[in-house]
């Protein structure tokens, strides 16, 4: 549960999906039975998060009317799951995975190296709007730990360093691939894999 | 350990493209329709025979579960939904699944639902995996323009749509009935059971909600056969499963492997061993966050399985490995678990709303050693007073890792007080 209730930002007054953005939306809800657009909440939410960059609460009506539901429910959809951005967000919204797998791995390195390098202890966007902080709970690449999630992408096997090298890159709008930074292939051991041998040599 | 003949997942490390072209070289997609001609009571018996047990954590028999489904339809639409909320700490195999093998997943969709007389599969993933969903749902995509979902899937002449649907982080939308309620468009917030699922779930309608892997293996069960799959691992533990190894290893990796392996081997073999050596594990969590750990003398020979873990008072879990070595500080290594379960809390039952807040602010303290020795009996009452006490099984997955730790670890917590007194006088 995110918790968070409407913060003290600046709302914009109106909100309208872009045409584009909006057939995106109407596929989406053709999805579900018939009757049951109430369940396009959640990816009408996304889109319009995008489309704007953070999700206002014009954005929340404006979805709450195009599927025929009470503001009060897409509200609550809107303020109970994390990744609705209720505020701004930096250009780079960096989201930090402080759960057990990845603080026994360093997380707490990548904490320092984020301060370090923008200033945002925690949460907080920076002065220059480039980069925002979030601390996150488990994000699901614990083999690859500790890691960050920025924007759409994870960014894996990080150090004080590598993360150090990233935030820097990305202060350059230099946007690094995603996956592990030590060029490990997704979740293999780093070295002496042991299965799958045979199958490396039909890599594309 | 496992031979590589005996591997489901062959394309687990992304050697290989994950598209259809690609996912037919393995195997995939390979005359299903044979498949499904078996008839939804064979695939059910052979599921059953198989021993396969649900991989997302509780180890419920999946055959079993299938079915619970009406065997003729009052009108409503059944649904199968797939739990791909992969997000019980130390868990990330659901993930390689899905975005190096996302074929293998669908025709698992296909061949489950059918058995279930399902007439879509609704899959819904984190909303973290963003690249995993692209992945996903270019695969959906190729698989309707293929035939093989769709009318007339794979030429049965059974229609069966598969829909991709994305969260928005909540960890509680993993719980079964929670994930159903956010699909529908609503705060993830778990039902009372019963009404179980199979009877009221996903619009009303009778729904089973299954993990991404135990879907996954459906296929290859009834290629090869449930004896196949049944003669790997010991018995009520057959097969092979996914591990995921964390922390403090020299090479964390997911790997499959046989049902029933020695935790150390497993660890020695696929994971460089223990950082410093195997003396120097302090404890491991064995299934994910929510089962209680287990000190090193009991890693030492216990098997990675159901049966063996549940002997030991953990758990399989999801299979997830978290692996502590004599470095780690053990109290705020559970106090930061105890954080997640507060954070994750979803506020709708008091005993877990206010419990999971509480005990995370004693554990914090006692990371500090600042509390009594008396705090400890206190806390490990109110975990008892938080377990079995709410509607969904989070209040349970934040109380059991607490009890482990006193279990375990109470000389530690003890000394740790007496020192921060003595430092205090």
């Amino acid at each position: 549960m995110s918790g968070a209730a409407g913060p003290a930002v600046e709302q914009p007054a109106s909100f309208e999906f872009e045409p584009e953005v909006w057939a995106q939306a109407e596929k989406i809800i053709a999805r579900y039975p018939e009757g049951r657009q109430q369940s396009a909440v959640m990816p009408l939410l996304d889109l319009a998060q995008r489309q704007h960059g953070w999700l206002p609460q014009a954005a929340i009506r404006c979805v709450a009317e195009k599927l025929g539901m009470p503001y009060i429910r897409a509200y609550e959809v809107a303020t109970f799951y994390t990744m609705y951005n209720l505020a701004p967000v930096g250009k780079y919204h960096l989201q930090l995975c402080r759960t057990t797998p990845c603080w026994l791995r360093g997380a707490d390195e990548l904490r320092r190296a984020i301060k370090d390098r923008t200033g945002l202890s925690h949460a907080g966007v920076s002065d220059d709007g480039q980069f925002s902080l979030v601390e996150v709970e488990c994000l699901g690449a614990c083999c690859n730990a500790p890691m960050i999630q920025i924007n759409d992408d994870f960014y894996e096997d990080l150090d004080y360093e590598s993360c150090t090298t990233l935030l820097d890159r990305l202060a350059k709008d230099d946007v690094p691939a995603p996956g592990p930074v030590n060029g490990r292939r997704f979740s293999e051991p780093a070295e002496g894999r042991k299965t799958l041998l045979d199958r490396v040599e039909g890599t594309s | 350990m496992l031979q590589d003949k005996d591997r489901i997942f062959t394309n687990l490390y992304g050697d290989q493209p994950w598209n259809l072209a690609d996912a037919r070289k393995r195997g995939i997609w390979d005359n299903t329709k044979a498949l499904l001609d078996m008839g939804p009571d064979n695939i059910i018996g052979q599921i059953k025979e198989s021993g396969l047990r649900g991989r997302g954590g509780a180890g419920f028999p999946t055959g079993l579960k299938w079915s619970f489904m009406p065997k003729e339809s009052d009108g409503r639409p059944s649904y199968l939904v797939v739990n791909a909320d992969e997000s019980e700490p130390g868990t990330c195999k659901d993930r390689e699944i899905m975005r190096n093998d996302p074929h293998r997943l669908l025709e698992g969709c296909l061949v489950a639902g059918f058995s279930m007389k399902a007439s879509a599969a609704f899959i819904y993933i984190r909303g973290e995996f963003v690249m995993e969903a692209r992945v996903l749902q270019a695969a959906i995509e190729e698989a309707y323009e293929a035939g093989l979902i769709g009318k007339n899937a794979c030429g049965s002449g059974y229609d069966y749509d598969i829909v991709l649907h994305r969260g928005a982080g909540a960890y509680i939308c993993g719980e079964e009935t929670a994930l159903i309620e956010s699909l529908e468009g609503k705060k993830g917030q778990p039902r009372l059971k019963p009404p179980f699922p199979a009877a009221v779930g996903l619009y009303g309608c009778p729904s089973t909600v299954n993990n991404v892997e135990s879907i996954a293996v459906a296929p290859e069960i009834l290629r090869r056969g449930a004896a196949w799959f049944a003669g790997l691992g010991r018995p009520n533990n057959t097969g092979t499963k996914l591990f995921c190894v964390s922390g403090h290893v020299n090479t964390p990796c997911n790997v499959e492997e046989e049902m029933g392996i020695p935790l150390k081997e497993l660890i020695e073999r696929h994971c460089g061993g223990v950082r410093g050596g195997w003396d120097n594990l302090l404890a491991i969590i064995p299934g994910g966050s929510s089962v209680p750990m287990i000190p090193k003398s009991i890693c030492d020979e216990v098997l990675m399985d159901f049966d063996s873990l549940k002997e030991v008072q953990s758990g399989l879990g999801t299979a997830a490995v978290i692996v502590m070595d004599k470095s780690t500080d053990i109290v705020e290594a559970i106090a930061n678990l105890a954080h997640f379960y507060m954070h994750e809390s979803c506020g709708q039952c008091t005993p877990c709303r206010e419990g999971t807040g509480w005990m995370y602010r004693v554990l914090t303290r006692m990371v500090r050693g600042q509390a009594t020795v008396g705090e400890i009996d206190q806390l490990h009452e109110v975990t008892k007073q938080v377990e079995g006490h709410t509607i969904c099984a989070l209040g349970d997955a934040a109380a059991w890792p607490i009890q482990g730790l006193i279990r375990h670890f109470r000389p530690e917590m003890e000394r740790r007080i007496l020192e921060y007194r003595k430092q205090a006088a």
